[in-house]
């Protein structure tokens, strides 16, 4: 059995329009283990991007978290962490760094006034601080006892006061000195090989996710490089402080179908390399067979149905999950079509939120809402069919 | 054979423009030489990856733009396009043949020319969300084609356009509403009420279901065949999700870099392809079946710009049986099969 990374208990997600309120999660409960693949398919609205954010704490304005907890079992040190207790500022760095995002169109999650390497280095600059100011001091030291001759002289005084600024960050990234010096022009100067060594980081984990000429592509704009490139650097990002868990937002549907093959054959990679889990948030079941170990499928806020993969689609039992894979288009296969339209988020039905549109529908499924239960190994299903 | 749609040597290339006097410095060739023919009550489905040109060929083929080169025959018959061919070889009576092709060569039409055509062929634009007007209502949207090609006004406009509603499942009742007032699949179906208000004969649609959700998808497929069924309607379908072109369409084109590289019936193309480009392109679709994870080719590189092609096969710097040959001449289509035609010096 493997150990959870992330426990998510009741969740709930409202978001608070002038129409009324929208309940997008509506008393979640999900696990994500250490080292899995997890996918989260549904179709538009039913709350599998807010999930995703929720974990981020980062759900927009006028949405609100109203209830639950999303415990987070920090595998080095810290524990386990309830997200939605701790201060932004922790948050602030567990977001990128312990727990990173891939957002849905890489043309929109990069800042088009800023180069590829510019934006990557960022979260080294603010995650990795003190592995920086190390290895700037390394290189202060190396220049300091290989220098010689008349110009070396001339700077050795500020190799030194150098030296003596990254080995403060190196200890301590919050230490004064080097913080008040950054705000001081000329002075600031003092701390650029920070910034050195995080491009150079930055060139290592383009090359990390095949980047070809990874150099020229970090000193390069977004509108300059293609989209697949761009999916590769937002993952890049995503990656660059070696995360526990990985949130991948759609990451492959603005992308043609052979760059697709391309970036699943990444994903597959990077989490063979580096044990990470990944929560893969997609609507395209086809992608989710292909990347996932365990399947979880939404329907208008709630779970519908969690499993592994081969017995979510050899096995599926909850009426919604049968419904969207007939309705995957298969050769030689009649098209079976959903009949009625996705719950109103406004006015959700009661009970079971599938029930106007479930052949199977019983009077039960009218009041009450179905509770998650285990019908095989690792198999759960929120109906009253079982 | 009664061959609706006949697209001959097709060229369509965009200048860009570049200087101080905004002359051309290239030419983006979206497309470059494409020869296809549809029967009447054929359902095509051309596929490719974005910017290969499948958008062009459409807007094109319904006239939205004017080719650059090539000749388009709609509903031509095949003794006038027999007529044409040999006076265009033998060269002489210039005179003849620009008459001719004034007459039949839809790509040489304009002004109402062009309008009483696009009574008979219609497009569905790919994305619901931005090809309906957000200020005008529902009822003015499907009429619109009827008072621009002034089939019916007044009441008898307004009974059709219920009838209309009626055919792609949607209620009178929403008459009176816009745009944002409806989902995505209604969107295109009110897309689709407006391209079949003119009862054509011929529909082009550009990726219908790419901004839908799955559920959905199958309704409108299903919706397009049962009124193809209907109203003896042929269909040009440009989708680039294979699955959906082997499920629903009766011939096959892949498309590469503004060519067609690849032509048959879907269970050739897809089960036997002999391109390297459709092999890789099949391989590289998730199927949902856990099963068959194994054996996909991931193709190296990216789509070329249009703008600068590679010189010979467009496809041999991703190509894995690329040679000395392919990187000199381009190929042509050329018969492998029953009704199966590979663009391809070394097919599978």
């Amino acid at each position: 059995m493997q150990q959870d990374l992330i426990r998510i208990r009741d969740l709930s997600v409202r978001f608070y329009t002038y129409e009324g309120v929208v309940h997008a999660i509506d008393d979640l409960d999900l696990d994500i283990r250490q080292g899995e693949t997890l996918g989260i398919v549904g179709e538009t609205g039913s709350g599998k991007t807010m999930t995703a954010l929720a974990i981020l704490r980062l759900i927009p304005y006028p949405g609100k978290i109203e209830s639950g907890s999303i415990v987070f079992f920090d595998r080095d040190g810290g524990g386990e962490l309830d997200l939605l207790k701790l201060s932004e500022d922790k948050m602030r760095s567990i977001r990128g760094n312990k727990i990173s995002m891939v957002f849905q169109e890489p043309g929109a999650a990069l800042n088009p006034v800023y180069t590829i390497g510019d934006q990557i280095s960022e979260v080294y600059l603010l995650h990795r601080r003190q592995e920086l100011g190390h290895r700037a001091k390394q290189r202060v030291d190396s220049l300091l006892s290989d220098g010689s001759g008349f110009a070396s002289a001339l700077r050795r005084p500020f190799w030194r006061w150098q030296s003596r600024l990254y080995d403060k960050i190196a200890q301590d990234s919050h230490s004064v000195e080097p913080r008040f010096l950054s705000h001081v022009p000329l002075f600031r100067r003092l701390l650029r090989r920070l910034r050195d060594e995080a491009k150079l980081l930055t060139v290592d984990m383009l090359k990390n996710v095949e980047i070809p000429d990874p150099a020229r592509v970090a000193a390069q704009y977004p509108h300059q490089i293609s989209g697949g490139m761009k999916q590769r650097a937002v993952i890049a990002m995503a990656l660059a402080c070696s995360p526990e868990l990985l949130i991948a937002d759609e990451p492959t549907t603005s992308l043609d179908v052979t760059i697709q093959a391309q970036m699943l054959e990444l994903f597959r990679r990077i989490k063979a390399d580096r044990g990470a889990s990944v929560v893969f948030v997609t609507h395209n079941l086809g992608v989710a067979s292909e990347v996932c170990d365990r399947l979880t499928v939404m329907y208008a806020g709630r779970l519908c149905e969690v499993a592994s993969v081969e017995d979510m689609f050899l096995h599926p039992s909850h009426p919604y999950t049968k419904a969207l894979l007939d309705a995957v288009p298969i050769p030689g296969k009649e098209l079976q079509t959903i009949p009625g339209a996705l719950a109103d988020a406004l006015n959700p039905p009661p009970g079971c939120r599938f029930h106007p549109r479930c052949p199977s529908a019983m009077p039960m499924c009218q009041r009450e809402r179905p509770k998650l239960k285990e019908i095989g190994k690792d198999h759960m299903v929120a109906c009253y069919l079982f | 054979m009664n061959i609706l749609v006949d697209i001959r040597g097709l060229k369509k290339y965009f200048p860009i423009r570049g200087g101080v006097f905004g002359r051309p410095v290239g030419m983006v060739k979206a497309v470059d030489g494409v020869s296809l023919a549809v029967e009447r009550g054929q359902w095509l489905g051309l596929v490719g990856e974005s910017g290969c040109g499948k958008t062009t060929l459409a807007k094109t083929v319904v006239r939205l733009w004017k080719p650059t080169s090539g000749h388009i025959y709609f509903d031509v018959p095949d003794a006038v396009k027999a007529e044409i061919e040999a006076s265009e070889a033998s060269g002489n009576n210039s005179g003849k043949l620009a008459s001719l092709l004034k007459e039949n060569d839809l790509g040489t039409f304009s002004g109402a020319r062009v309008r009483l055509f696009r009574r008979r062929a219609q497009l569905v634009h790919q994305d619901p969300f931005t090809s309906l007007d957000p200020r005008m209502k529902l009822k003015n949207i499907v009429a619109e084609p009827l008072t621009i090609h002034k089939v019916l006004s007044g009441d008898a406009q307004e009974t059709a356009v219920k009838e209309l509603l009626g055919t792609v499942g949607l209620s009178a009742g929403q008459l009176e509403r816009y745009p944002h007032q409806f989902s995505g699949g209604q969107r295109q179906r009110i897309a689709i009420a407006r391209a079949l208000a003119t009862k054509p004969e011929f529909i082009a649609f550009d990726e219908p279901t790419s901004a839908l959700d799955v559920s959905v998808q199958a309704q409108i497929l299903n919706l397009l065949k049962d009124l193809k069924k209907d109203f003896g309607l042929t269909y040009l379908y440009i989708t680039h999700e294979l699955l959906i072109a082997e499920s629903v369409c009766d011939y096959i084109a892949v498309m590469y870099l503004g060519k067609v590289v690849e032509m048959g019936r879907p269970e050739e193309v897809f089960h036997t392809p002999r391109h390297p480009y459709s092999q890789s392109l099949v391989s590289a679709t998730p199927v949902p079946d856990p099963k068959r994870r194994v054996g996909r080719i991931v193709l190296p590189g990216e789509v070329p710009s249009p703008a600068n092609p590679p010189p010979g096969c467009a496809f041999h710097p991703r190509c894995s049986r690329a040679s000395e040959q392919c990187r000199e001449f381009g190929p042509e289509l050329k018969l492998v099969g029953d009704d199966h035609y590979v663009a391809c010096f070394h097919p599978l």
